[in-house]
């Protein structure tokens, strides 16, 4: 399997061989994390642009990690602090630093299809950090690599995706790789939370959590953004963490032992986390992140390296 | 000053012809149509062997974008664009700005297309002030001064009893008030249709029920005021369903419906192109079979473009942030003819109705016929024109078409208003 494509926008587009081979270079590199020298010289002379138009902590700090262990001149963009407040267009914003001959583009913005529209528009290869609702594919990379870890093998597994799926590009890019790498997946949440047609991604649907825990080996729980509330989606947090906040109680009552938490990250203790559970034996929440430096290592390496290997 | 079309075939629904005549166009009046009919002394000859010969087209739901938005299009460009399109005749919605709500603006319209309109300008007026949709604008001085329509175009009147007031209001002048049905607290900040592809993309979406709700109480107004309250751009099956329902009960509505919710469906948007962004949004291919059929039983009453000219800065981005509307006056005869006609889903004689005689008959607008004394506003086809849609080539100030590179066979070949050959 050698990876061909330029980019990497979605988890849709990509095939199951696809995603093992990112999933496995992955794995590759975890090794350099425990490196007292944490560098290796695979991107040396390469240039990557980390164009953020959201607030990030995990994902900008790990794409940033993850080009300097690999040697990689890594330069930081954030909106805010730059042309952007003086009315500059994101496609203007984004050209002008294509003029700078970056190797590689990692964008997040707040809009579905800014990778594309970057992708259509800029000579350089382009990896999507997250845009809007739509997708987010280095996160499910990580969740892959911490359950394949975890579970040794992903055929057969049964996911739950619980929370606000409406808005999330996690359960997304969560839903495209799991499906193609032949697990089941359940989303779960308040039916106002759950998309038109989401069975046609070929999930299961469910509007209660207890049903949606029991006998899955890995829950995934999402984040629960306050302005739902405003928007009349739901009634109050109260409410929502009442019925759909994971508790050690719930979890020792419905899901099975062995099951694994997980969670995109930040998280909001008390609401769809209880504290005890964030923390506790079941969570792989801190995997996740660890894990998150060396998939965009693989990412960068595959699409910024000389053809021909790892380090 | 004549000129004799011969050798076309003509097709004229509003008198019952279709085949091999003759049009004699004396002034700017038709003088005779028939067959082999002989030029008069210094007559000009056009020899349309292989052609259609229309009644001239007429597009009731343009922006021109003049007074206020002249980057976007004037006037002049738009006229061209029509010409060019095959439209001897559009009618302007009144979303400039200012907002076309009172009798200058409406003169400023009228004023422009006289000195440098290339087809005939039909100015259609605000219901409400300033489109705030909160009250009347001056419509009895609107209707004097020459808007053959009123439409707050853009977005619904939500005040259920403001509307039925314009309804009231408007029944002496005996012209429509045409519905832009959506409402919008159905849709939180949607940018396209709510289906299975707005789940996929993350983007949020408008159901078709937004639509449906307000087709529906359109139609329970019009019944209750007895005005005529013409559709814009219908999209979806279900308001299909409403207005078939609202003509068989004896309701004054009518309904137009544009090419692209015709031929587009939402799959379109995957691409994140914003030239396939518009209000209402492309639907479901349920819906666009919908439409079609809708289109060729007569329940949809005629097509209209909803040229709607952006320029590039705003459709280029980011597709959430993007301007909503696409143009449609150089490529809606085109893809007509090549998508509905060509494949035998719609009969070329009730295309030509749908842009002619319909469409004039609603509006009462003069034009839509070819009987003698009618105007001799002439669109004619040729049906053979093998030709790639090219935006770069628009007359149009705005390239903001979804339909850039299409191949299509067939097209507007002559648009003749008033006696007069245009040349855009």
């Amino acid at each position: 399997m050698v990876w061909t494509r330029k980019h990497l926008l979605t988890m849709r587009e990509l095939d199951a061989s696809e995603i093992v081979l990112l999933v496995d270079t992955a794995a590759s590199l975890q090794e350099i994390a425990t490196r007292e020298i944490k560098k290796v010289p695979a991107l040396r002379g390469k240039t990557i642009v980390n164009l953020f138009y959201e607030p990030s902590t995990r994902t900008r700090t790990s794409f940033e990690i993850a080009g300097k262990w690999l040697s990689a001149d890594v330069v930081n963009f954030s909106a805010g602090g730059s042309s952007t407040t003086k009315g500059e267009s994101f496609i203007d914003t984004a050209k002008n630093i294509a003029a700078m001959s970056p190797d590689v583009v990692v964008v997040r913005h707040s809009s579905a299809g800014a990778a594309e529209l970057l992708a259509r528009t800029l000579p350089c290869s382009i990896v999507n950090a997250g845009d809007g609702a739509h997708e987010h594919p280095t996160q499910a990379l990580l969740d892959l690599l911490t359950i394949r870890e975890k579970k040794a093998h992903f055929d057969g597994l049964h996911v739950a995706i619980v929370g606000d799926i409406t808005h999330s590009r996690v359960a997304r890019s969560d839903i495209h790789a799991m499906r193609k790498l032949g697990m089941t997946v359940t989303v779960a949440g308040p039916p106002t939370l759950i998309p038109p047609f989401v069975q046609e991604l070929g999930v299961k649907v469910s509007y209660r959590l207890e049903d949606a825990i029991r006998d899955v080996d890995v829950i995934m729980m999402l984040r629960l953004q306050h302005e739902r509330m405003t928007n009349g989606l739901i009634p109050s947090l109260r409410e929502y963490s009442r019925y759909w906040g994971l508790t050690l109680d719930k979890l020792a009552k419905h899901a099975r032992p062995d099951v694994l938490i997980m969670h995109p990250g930040p998280v909001n203790r008390g609401i769809e986390l209880s504290p005890e559970v964030a923390d506790g034996p079941y969570s792989v929440i801190l995997d996740q992140v660890a894990k998150g430096v060396a998939v965009r290592m693989g990412v960068l390496l595959l699409l910024a390296g000389s053809k021909g290997g790892a380090p | 000053m004549s000129l004799l079309v011969k050798n076309g075939r003509v097709i004229d629904p509003a008198n019952g012809v279709d085949g091999a005549q003759d049009v004699l166009i004396v002034g700017e009046k038709v003088e005779r149509v028939g067959k082999n009919l002989q030029a008069p002394a210094g007559a000009e000859v056009l020899d349309a062997l292989g052609k259609i010969v229309c009644p001239g087209f007429i597009d009731i739901h343009v922006h021109l974008r003049e007074p206020g938005h002249e980057y976007k299009e004037t006037v002049a460009t738009g006229t061209r664009a029509a010409a060019a399109g095959g439209f001897t005749a559009v009618a302007c919605m009144a979303n400039t700005s200012p907002v076309n709500d009172n009798r200058s603006v409406t003169d400023y319209i009228r004023a422009k297309a006289r000195e440098e309109g290339a087809v005939r300008v039909y100015p259609i007026g605000a219901v409400t002030r300033g489109l705030r949709g909160e009250e009347l604008a001056e419509l009895a001085e609107l209707a004097e001064a020459g808007c053959v329509a009123f439409s707050d175009d853009g977005q619904s009147v939500m005040n259920a009893g403001l509307y039925r007031r314009a309804m009231e209001y408007v029944l002496p002048f005996g012209v429509p008030v045409i519905s832009h049905a959506e409402d919008t607290t159905l849709g939180h900040r949607w940018t396209m249709n709510e289906g299975v592809v707005s789940t996929e993309l993350g983007l949020p979406g408008a159901p078709g029920t937004a639509e449906d709700v307000m087709v529906a109480r359109d139609i329970l107004l019009a019944e209750l005021t007895g005005a005529h309250v013409h559709i814009a751009h219908l999209s979806t099956a279900g308001a299909v369903r409403l207005v078939r329902d609202g003509k068989a009960r004896g309701v004054r509505v009518t309904a137009e419906v544009t090419p692209h919710h015709l031929l587009l469906t939402e799959e379109a948007v995957r691409t994140f192109d914003p030239n396939t962004k518009m209000a209402p949004p492309l639907r479901t291919k349920r819906d666009t079979e919908a439409l079609i059929e809708a289109l060729a039983d007569g329940t949809i009453d005629c097509i209209a473009t909803d040229h709607a000219p952006h320029a590039l800065a705003e459709k280029e981005g980011e597709f959430d942030h993007a301007a909503f509307g696409v143009v449609g006056l150089e490529t809606a005869v085109g893809l007509l003819l090549d998508r509905l006609v060509r494949p035998g889903l719609l009969p070329l004689a009730t295309l030509v109705s749908r842009l002619s005689r319909d469409p004039a008959r609603l509006l009462n607008l003069p034009g839509g016929s070819l009987a003698p004394g009618a105007l001799a506003d002439v669109t004619i086809l040729d049906p053979e024109a093998a030709w790639t849609i090219d935006p770069a080539r628009f007359r149009s100030k705005s390239r903001n078409t979804p339909f850039g590179g299409f191949t299509l066979t067939g097209g507007p070949w002559m648009t003749i208003v008033g006696g007069a050959v245009v040349r855009p």
